[in-house]
């Protein structure tokens, strides 16, 4: 085995209470099985998420992050998930120019009906994230501003 | 120093085969300010619960996390046996790992780690908890029922016969609905007039129950429990106060030829009128567009004749605040108006069915007007061109229903019933009339439904051809049909006298304006969307709205009333109590740091942030800032993110709470 093999890649997941953190528990229900790598924050709303959180996330050491909500339409509280897909559209570019990885952070519409959906959603990423190996560009840029 | 007690539970085995928990409770044992980690077989059982209220006594907790299932599962019994025990609810924190480790993931090692992690990061949470008292908000012990149809008088008199008052708001001059203007109903033939109207009654005479008709919801204020909604009621020209109703002004008003809206266009009537005989209240109202006197300054006449002298032709649109507890919304349905102008430029379909082009292609709301007894043909069956009796009709079922390319994808659900009751009450009315139904599928689930449709098939020879109908043309006053027999396998040509369109059922309109102003939501057709569709069937996600009838979705009559006895009961659970405890998970605004830029206000989906002004005992504005009314905020947490000062928090996942968590896992 190389060590491209044995990297667990740690995964932040900032979920909705109402669909995806519901669609995460029916997966359980279900049994259905998927890699042991994502750490779930529990949050009442995507509308909640402050950006910020997933720069804090890789700045723990994540490799990748998910952000998962209400599909469009049918948010708990209206229109959370709508501010969330707003702001994340202007967070995005920002972090693109700030040199952030874009392929580390996912963002899906997971409903409380769709575990196999979770399970899918949370095998792909372990996938392609083992695939790109472990978040070094970012830890390196930390630690040469701490020094 | 905290001290946290950390609760692991086997569930049975559920838990302990792929987690081991005593390793958890070692290794989360150490952690600063957990004072005692202990596993248990069933932590939510009497025991489980008996250990954990022991344990707080005990050893003096101020936080308690119990790692077991899901939070959406046992947090509401965890919570209570903490406050059993002294313990604040709201410090008590749960961590996952059933539905989101043990049950998912096989490797026990790796699960374990993650069970650990899971844990870490709830007592990361708890050590940052507060402690929350619920929201106790008053309740004003009246309601609103929005609607005046089926639904909407069931929910009124329901609530009303419970003891509490009810504002019944009804858009057009009388209540009724659709209902009132059908002939009969479906499976049993009752004439629907004759089991409605004494209802109709019963709401205008009920000593509970205000009613404002020909009014509109203008305006909602405030929340659960405290509403403040302002209705216009629209000019009227008639005082029906003064009002007798003896209808001496429409039988002298020379304005007639005004298309009925009662009678679906079918029928004319005057301008001021009264909408059908049986209307509640039994009250006209001048049509200001048709009035000779409104429109043109002469006329007059109903004035003259007026004995108590109600007419008042300088009547105006009135607002009326109405306080209530709680609002249900039962605003019904429309038919999809085929062949007219869409506002969705893909439900512009069906033009080949020539509605609109031939007289004699009408909807199923005009026909149950002809076949009605009270309607303008006084029940004869008469083709509307020319008046004849037709000999052959063709019915279309799913007129826009089950159509993702040109109508609405869901099914109206009622159409095959009415349809196959429609073929019935024609052949009773015409012996030897031929009623033909095209069909796609016959969905008759309901009690003594099915036995209904086979009896429009065998004993009143209704003929079905399962297939589509391609065009309607018009040829020496017949409509030629062209559909195709699917089972047959051949195409059909039918010479019909007059063809009826069972057209589907769409929320009616202004709905989604109304569901905007309670913070209701709705689906990409406009029905209200319900809390939950089995378990929260008449709850909306609005506190304090409930829906009942066809706005919630295509339904039947009998769905219609038992959804709005439902709505009724639960508006009787919210009156039974003097005050509501609403969570206390809402935002909060630190009100010296607030930078009053009102990003908030308006971001809140449900306006419950307001700007407000600090003042010093002179009354001298010191500053400006935000300020959330607990009554009304939901705990969504959307104006946290986007406050630019960080100065609005949501208790239960404030800032400090969740940056632990993520903080836990490095």
């Amino acid at each position: 085995m190389n060590e491209q093999d044995q990297f667990e890649p740690k995964i932040i997941a900032y979920v909705c209470n109402w669909c995806t953190y519901l669609g995460a528990d029916l997966a359980g229900t279900n049994r259905l099985q998927y890699p042991p790598n994502v750490r779930i924050v529990r949050l009442p709303c995507t509308g909640r998420i402050d950006f910020n959180l997933i720069i804090k996330a890789f700045e723990m050491r994540a490799d990748a992050v998910l952000v998962s909500g209400c599909h469009p339409g049918d948010c708990h509280y209206t229109a959370g998930n709508y501010h969330a897909r707003r702001r994340w559209m202007l967070f995005r570019s920002l972090l693109d120019i700030l040199g952030i990885d874009m392929e580390r952070i996912h963002f899906t519409w997971i409903s409380a009906a769709e575990g196999r959906k979770w399970q899918q959603v949370v095998t792909e990423i372990v996938d392609k994230t083992r695939q790109l190996g472990p978040y070094e560009d970012y830890r390196n840029v930390c630690e040469a501003l701490v020094c | 120093m905290a001290r946290i007690g950390v609760f692991i539970c086997w569930c049975g085995e559920n838990i302990a085969r792929n987690v081991d928990v005593e390793k958890v409770a070692e290794e989360v044992g150490t952690l600063p300010g957990v004072r005692c980690s202990v596993t248990y077989k069933y932590l939510c059982s009497d025991p489980g619960q008996a250990l954990i209220r022991e344990k707080i006594v005990d050893e003096r907790l101020d936080g308690v996390v119990v790692a077991s299932c899901s939070p959406h599962m046992h947090l509401k019994t965890f919570r209570t046996a903490a406050q059993n025990a002294g313990l604040n609810a709201y410090l008590v924190e749960m961590a996952n790992v059933r539905e989101h480790c043990s049950w998912v993931h096989e490797d026990r090692d790796k699960a374990t780690v993650k069970a650990i992690d899971l844990v870490r990061m709830a007592v990361a949470k708890v050590l940052r908890s507060h402690a929350l008292e619920p929201i106790r908000v008053p309740v004003t012990k009246r309601a609103m029922v929005i609607g005046g149809g089926v639904a909407g008088i069931q929910a009124a008199l329901d609530i009303a016969d419970a003891g509490y008052h009810v504002v019944l708001v009804e858009r057009d001059p009388s209540i009724g609905g659709k209902m009132a203007g059908l002939s009969e109903t479906f499976p049993t033939l009752d004439c629907s007039q004759c089991i409605l109207t004494p209802r109709m009654v019963e709401v205008g005479q009920h000593a509970n129950i205000t009613l404002h008709t020909y009014s509109e919801v203008e305006a909602v204020e405030g929340y659960l429990g405290n509403f403040k909604v302002s209705i216009r009621k629209k000019a009227r020209y008639v005082d029906i106060n003064k009002c007798n109703g003896c209808g001496e002004c429409w039988n002298v008003c020379p304005s007639k030829k005004n298309l009925s809206e009662f009678d679906f266009n079918m029928g004319m009537r005057k301008a001021i009128y009264v909408p059908f005989p049986q209307a509640v209240p039994a009250r006209p109202v001048i049509d200001n567009d048709a009035c000779i006197k409104l429109t043109k300054g002469k006329c007059g006449l109903c004035e003259k004749k007026c004995q108590p002298g109600a007419i008042n032709f300088d009547d105006k649109d009135e607002l009326v605040t109405e306080e209530v507890g709680a609002v249900v919304i039962a605003t019904g349905y429309k038919p999809y108006d085929i062949g007219k102008e869409q506002e969705n430029a893909q439900l512009s379909g069906y033009g080949e069915y020539g509605y609109d082009e031939h007289k004699d292609v009408i909807d199923s709301l005009q026909f149950e007007r002809i076949v009605s007894a009270s309607g303008p043909t006084g029940g004869q069956i008469q083709r509307p061109s020319d008046g004849g009796e037709p000999k052959t009709v063709v019915f279309i079922s799913c007129v826009g229903s089950r159509d993702d390319a040109k109508g609405l994808s869901y099914c109206s659900k009622i159409c095959c019933m009415y349809t196959a009751k429609h073929a019935m009450l024609y052949k009773h009315k015409v012996h030897d009339g031929v009623a033909h139904v095209f069909y796609m599928d016959i969905r008759s689930g309901g009690k003594s439904y099915d036995e209904f449709v086979r009896r429009a098939i065998e004993q009143d020879e209704a003929q079905y051809h399962r297939g589509r109908v391609s065009k309607i043309t018009g040829e020496n006053g017949k409509l030629i049909v062209r559909g195709v027999d699917t089972l047959a396998g051949e195409p059909v040509t039918i010479e019909a006298d007059l063809v009826v369109l069972a057209t589907a059922m769409r929320p009616a309109d202004g709905v989604r304006d109304l569901a905007r102003k309670l913070n209701v939501g709705y689906d990409e057709f406009g029905f209200l969307s319900e809390s939950h569709p089995k378990l929260r069937p008449v709850e909306t996600n609005a506190a304090g709205v409930f829906v009942c009838g066809a706005c919630q979705g295509p339904k039947d009559i009998p769905e219609a009333v038992a959804q709005a006895s439902a709505a009724a009961a639960k508006v009787q659970v919210m009156f039974s109590r003097d005050e509501l405890a609403r969570e206390p998970e809402v935002a909060r605004v630190d009100e010296q740091i607030c930078a009053a830029c009102f990003t908030c206000v308006r971001t809140c989906p449900y306006t419950a942030i307001e700007e407000a002004e600090i003042r010093d005992r002179n009354d001298k504005l010191v500053k400006r800032t935000a300020r959330v009314n607990p009554g009304l905020c939901m705990g969504c947490g959307t104006c946290l993110a986007v406050c630019p000062s960080k100065s609005i928090d949501l208790e239960g996942f404030t800032e400090q709470q969740v940056y632990a968590e993520v903080e836990s896992l490095v």
